[in-house]
């Protein structure tokens, strides 16, 4: 598996290997992302995803191999919104810009509040707002770095249809403004839909590494029956076919 | 740091149970030490039933008291319950009315005036006591024995005092009262005097040697009977105490407990606040997104501590305040107690910190604040001597490791100037802080999990 595209480079993985005591997590993953892309690193549980990003967001570091990032650092987003839930929405971002150190936190906040559309609702305290309005600002806060990559661990998950719209609405907007994105996510109909590039992980073993189409291409041509069904059957059957 | 910081104060603000909490704690333990403190103990209940004549006397030693003030002297050290009769005297004790009853039988002023005489009798005293509860025994036999110490020790220094004078008149001579008549006593100091006058107009011969003898007789026993005063006055009080401090230092037990209950609050306050805010970083989830370069962990955990030293010290001096109005303070040491509250505050934010960093978990953190702190509070309070020395040496050894006793040691020392120097405490606990911020950061690796 290896990067193909053409290009600024906006992240770029070589060889990446965990191993938490003799299981591996990671076995050597390489890829790139470019700035606009929108990547979905997916897969079964236990695939590695979570590993992967935190390794990219540099929380921990990777036994073997190393990543890269030309254009500038990462803004990570964890799964769980990572915020406080007893400040208002203005003052978590308030909180991050000036640890950010921004040289206006203020103008970064009315910035950041009218991008996650929350500005009516700056002065309520986060623990009041649902899941996906906690999400947006869990993203924003992500977003207040400026960074040239932009990596969601499992952004939609414990989201209701609706919260979730919400969230990949803001999620798409921010790749069409040339953002890149990398999302990790086990729904793969959610990986099919928003990602316009798949990495599919599979017990710590990149298997793919390409849009859904061509997912679906490659499925054809190794389970025809499965390959024109729902694109879950369809990827389930280029698990099976490679032993996952 | 100071936006980690303001936002934990936001955050205490918003709780308002907290904030609450924080406030009402120090102020309540103030009025529980002052009220303790400034208030007089408790007495305890005895029925009481006076048998003696009103108008009877009690006479020794020629100095007479009026009978009442024996009841009077009871009613002072114990809260008196007077009963008409010894069988309501019973029933209050049986009913637990009453810890104890007393009563003074009719005789008892007869018995007491019979000490100075040649027959003496006993005095008694009837007491009747509830034993159901060995601890209520245990208070009623210490009090009794303790009131009839001191009507032991008055009679006996009036006995004394009357077996004093009886020896000076005997010694010196004088004026001896009985039934209203005035007798004169010639005195030993007086004999001697006129036989050694009259001694040289005898002549020689069996009876001026005599006279010698008589005259050798009254000298000696002038002397040795002036040299027997002091003897008896010993009998009042066999023993004194002669008290010498041969080691350490102590203050009035009022600053004491001051420092105790200020030391207290400073270590509950600190350490559930320190330990709490630092694992609510990570129930957050927000430590991870904060030690992505946004704040290192030393100053995260600097920041925590900080956040401890400045709530402790601002509900430590409101306590402080509120013990004012029951007990003096000595302000002009201000700077001192500032001193030690910051220090203590360190000390105990940095254990804080490592139990915070250990438990990780808001609930834990406060279940582990309470079974790590509290029994080292009460350990810290065991003086040498009440438990056996292996005992102690292990307590010692336990305290030393937690910054409670030091910083009680420090907070006393800044209170009174009586007690032991603050150096030694603030070392101890600067070692405590230093060892409990490495821990600390060493136990912060495991909040990395994602």
């Amino acid at each position: 598996m290896g990067a193909t595209g053409t290009g600024a480079v906006a992240l770029e993985a070589r060889g990446l290997v965990k191993r938490y005591g003799k299981r591996a997590a990671l076995r050597g993953i390489d890829f790139v992302a470019r700035p606009g892309e929108l990547l979905a690193v997916t897969g079964p549980n236990g695939a590695g995803k979570t590993t992967l990003l935190s390794i990219l967001a540099g929380i921990s570091r990777p036994d073997e191999g190393e990543v890269s990032l030309p254009l500038g650092e990462v803004g990570w987003v964890p799964q769980q919104p990572a915020l406080y839930r007893r400040l208002t929405v203005e003052e978590n971002l308030l909180l991050f810009a000036r640890l950010e150190k921004h040289e206006d936190p203020h103008a970064s906040v009315e910035q950041m509040l009218e991008l996650s559309a929350l500005a009516d609702r700056r002065d309520e305290i986060v623990a009041r707002l649902s899941g996906g309005n906690q999400q947006r600002i869990n993203i924003a806060i992500g977003l207040l770095s400026a960074p040239a990559v932009l990596l969601l661990d499992e952004p939609s998950v414990g989201l209701d249809p609706r919260q979730r719209a919400r969230v990949w609405e803001f999620v798409s907007a921010l790749a069409a403004d040339g953002a890149t994105v990398i999302f990790s996510t086990h729904d793969i109909q959610e990986a099919e839909r928003y990602g316009r590039r798949l990495l599919v992980l599979a017990d710590g073993d990149g298997l793919f590494d390409g849009s859904p189409a061509e997912l679906r291409e490659a499925v054809r041509s190794e389970a025809p029956e499965a390959a024109d069904r729902d694109f879950e059957t369809a990827f389930v059957a280029y698990l099976r076919h490679r032993g996952h | 740091m100071r936006w980690l910081l303001l936002k934990d104060l936001q955050i205490l603000r918003r709780s308002p149970l907290q904030a609450v909490l924080l406030v009402a704690y120090p102020v309540l333990i103030a009025l529980l030490v002052g009220f303790a403190i400034s208030g007089q103990p408790s007495k305890p209940r005895v029925a009481f039933l006076n048998q003696v004549p009103k108008d009877t006397r009690i006479s020794v030693g020629g100095t007479e008291l009026p009978a009442v003030g024996a009841g009077q002297r009871i009613c002072s050290r114990v809260e008196c319950v007077k009963v008409k009769n010894r069988q309501q005297a019973i029933e209050k004790v049986r009913s637990g009315d009453v810890l104890a009853a007393v009563i003074l039988p009719a005789n008892l002023v007869d018995q007491i005036n019979s000490l100075a005489t040649l027959t003496p009798g006993t005095p008694r005293v009837e007491v009747m006591v509830n034993e159901e509860d060995p601890v209520k025994a245990q208070l009623v036999n210490d009090k009794i024995s303790s009131l009839l110490a001191q009507a032991n020790l008055v009679i006996a220094r009036q006995i004394a005092k009357s077996g004093g004078e009886y020896l000076n008149l005997l010694v010196n001579g004088g004026q001896f009262e009985v039934l209203g008549e005035s007798f004169g006593i010639l005195g030993l100091r007086n004999v001697a005097k006129i036989l050694e006058a009259v001694t040289p107009t005898v002549p020689p011969g069996p009876l001026r040697t005599s006279l010698d003898q008589v005259t050798r007789f009254s000298t000696l026993a002038r002397d040795n009977l002036n040299v027997a005063g002091p003897l008896i006055d010993r009998l009042a009080q066999p023993i004194a105490v002669d008290k010498k401090v041969v080691s350490g230092k102590s203050p009035p037990l009022d600053t004491f407990a001051i420092a105790v209950a200020a030391t207290f609050v400073l270590t509950f306050v600190i350490v559930l606040l320190v330990a709490g805010s630092l694992a609510l970083e990570r129930e957050e989830n927000a430590f991870p997104r904060l030690t992505r370069g946004l704040v290192s962990r030393s100053a995260l955990l600097a920041e925590k501590v900080g956040l401890g030293m400045a709530v402790g010290l601002v509900v430590t001096l409101l306590m402080l305040a509120g013990l004012q109005f029951f007990v003096p303070l000595e302000w002009s040491r201000f700077g001192l107690w500032l001193i030690a509250i910051l220090a203590g505050g360190a000390g105990i934010g940095a254990a804080g910190a490592a139990l915070g960093a250990a438990a990780r978990d808001v609930r834990a953190v406060s279940l582990l604040a309470f079974m790590v702190t509290l029994p080292v509070a009460f350990l810290s309070l065991v003086p040498s001597g009440t438990v056996g020395p292996a005992i102690y040496d292990a307590i010692k050894f336990v305290t030393a490791l937690f910054p409670f006793k030091p910083a009680l040691q420090a907070m006393t020392a800044a209170l009174d100037s009586s007690g032991p120097g603050i150096g030694r405490p603030l070392i101890h606990l600067a070692i405590l802080v230093v060892a409990y911020g490495l821990l600390a950061r060493f136990a912060l690796r495991r909040f990395s999990a994602v």
